[in-house]
């Protein structure tokens, strides 16, 4: 494999396999739907950072976990306020396009996925970011799970709880920030939500769920890439289309034990 | 011995004043039940001990370093989440010994695919088996059908004497069975 495209696959495997376990995490929480708004918003920051000579991965950062901050500070885990999100995010990245140098091609290679971009410094961020979430999890995961289940728990034992629900939206809007950057827009949102909705449908536990995510996310991924590649296709939409596919067969595949069981 | 929870004349409500004045002490070994009609009050001074409530007056005073578990009314559960519930128990730092034959033969399957009654008595026996030696129990035989409530029973009997159990229940029978004392609001106050 040629050495441009040896630092885009390298850059992305990591976040494959991690975007999906955050993915189990949001999808508890009822808060998917941000990770959209929050991407938004980093391919925004992204892009305005673009303008004044940063690249990418360090611009993405800014808006992410300004609109992650807002979103813990205001206290609000509704629809309405990440919908908010990611028409902000779209708003800026539009004007951005429209009034810069930038351009229209930047804008959409955002959106579409900018993966063949990736060089040295995208692949060593993308691994150390999630290195970072991989030792977190651990310790984040039984505490989101318990403050989903049993809210009044952490309340009347006035426990410090604004430790991993901030730290896990600061972690979410940092992994997304750097994916956004590295895969795109919507190759970013595909790797948190489909892996995550075929785990919930299907894996026999929570261990379960880690691991058919995380393989669902990286089979999507590699497949994606080698389709993308061959074909000359955006790679967003390519692995879009590789997840669908993967989660189309995991519905038949119920579809199919369902009436097996009858 | 100190108690784990004193109520002092408490008047607890939301927009105003629902229960009270309710004055009561709870130590270890207790199971105090709270009695009375629907709309008495009972879930609002839960509510209020958890400092989900709005105390109009009065005191509530929990010594320092008494952790408190909580059983909700309706606990929460997802309609799709692939946890199980030995997983769950280790969420809640509860060894899966020692669990009733009837909750350990479904404790690996997925707690939404458990039965009402299963996923009541999971609930209850991690609240029971967890960290918190103040316990607060709201409507427990929830969900359960007569064999379920036996284990429930059973289940608050064998923790009773590391906890001091608050049990809300409209359903006497099980209040006179599991409390040693009782505490009808209707007539208090």
């Amino acid at each position: 494999m040629d050495e441009v495209f040896r630092h885009a696959f390298l850059a992305g495997l990591p976040l494959a396999l991690v975007l999906p376990l955050l993915g189990n995490l949001l999808r508890l929480r009822e808060e998917w739907l941000a990770t959209l708004g929050l991407a938004h918003l980093a391919a925004a920051a992204a892009l305005a950072g673009m303008g004044l000579g940063l690249p990418a991965v360090l611009g993405a950062p800014g808006g992410a976990v300004l609109g992650a901050i807002g979103k813990y500070t205001s206290r609000q885990r509704s629809n309405s306020v990440y919908a908010l999100m990611i028409l902000a995010g779209w708003a800026i990245t539009l004007l951005i396009a429209a009034n810069t140098a930038l351009g229209h091609a930047l804008a959409q290679a955002m959106v579409d996925g900018q993966l063949y971009f990736a060089t040295r410094r995208e692949t060593w961020l993308a691994g150390a970011v999630a290195l970072f979430a991989l030792l977190l999890l651990p310790w984040l995961t039984p505490r989101l799970i318990r403050a989903s289940l049993l809210p009044t728990y952490e309340r009347a034992n006035r426990l410090p709880a604004w430790r991993w629900h901030l730290g896990f939206d600061l972690l979410v809007a940092l992994v997304v920030a750097v994916a956004t950057a590295t895969l795109g827009l919507m190759a970013t949102f595909a790797l948190v939500f489909v892996p995550a909705w075929i785990a919930y449908r299907h894996a026999a536990s929570w261990r379960r769920a880690w691991f058919l995510g995380a393989a669902v996310g990286l089979c999507g991924y590699i497949l994606a890439f080698a389709l993308a590649l061959a074909l000359d296709q955006p790679f967003g939409p390519t692995l879009v289309f590789a997840l669908v596919v993967a989660l189309v067969a995991a519905l038949a595949l119920r579809g199919a034990r369902a009436a097996q069981g009858r | 011995m100190n108690p784990w929870l004193r109520l002092d004349a408490v008047v607890a409500g939301y927009d105003r004043p629902v229960v009270g004045p309710v004055s009561l002490e709870l130590g270890p070994g207790e199971v105090l039940g709270l009695a009375g009609p629907n709309g008495v009050g009972k879930s609002t001074l839960l509510a209020a001990i958890l400092g989900d409530a709005r105390v109009f007056a009065g005191r509530i005073e929990r010594p320092a370093g008494v952790r408190l578990a909580h059983l909700p009314q309706r606990p929460i559960r997802p309609k799709e989440l692939p946890l199980t519930g030995r997983e769950w128990l280790t969420v809640l730092g509860v060894a899966g010994d020692g669990l009733p034959s009837h909750l350990a033969r479904s404790i690996d399957q997925r707690m939404d695919r458990l039965s009402g009654g299963e996923h009541q008595l999971l609930a209850l026996w991690g609240v029971l088996a967890g960290a918190g030696e103040l316990v607060l129990l709201d409507e427990p035989t929830n969900n359960l059908d007569p064999q379920h409530v036996h284990l429930a029973a059973q289940a608050i009997a064998a923790r009773r004497e590391q906890r001091a159990t608050l049990v809300v229940s409209h359903d006497h029978a099980f209040l006179q069975r599991v409390c040693t004392r009782l505490l009808d609001l209707a007539n208090h106050g």
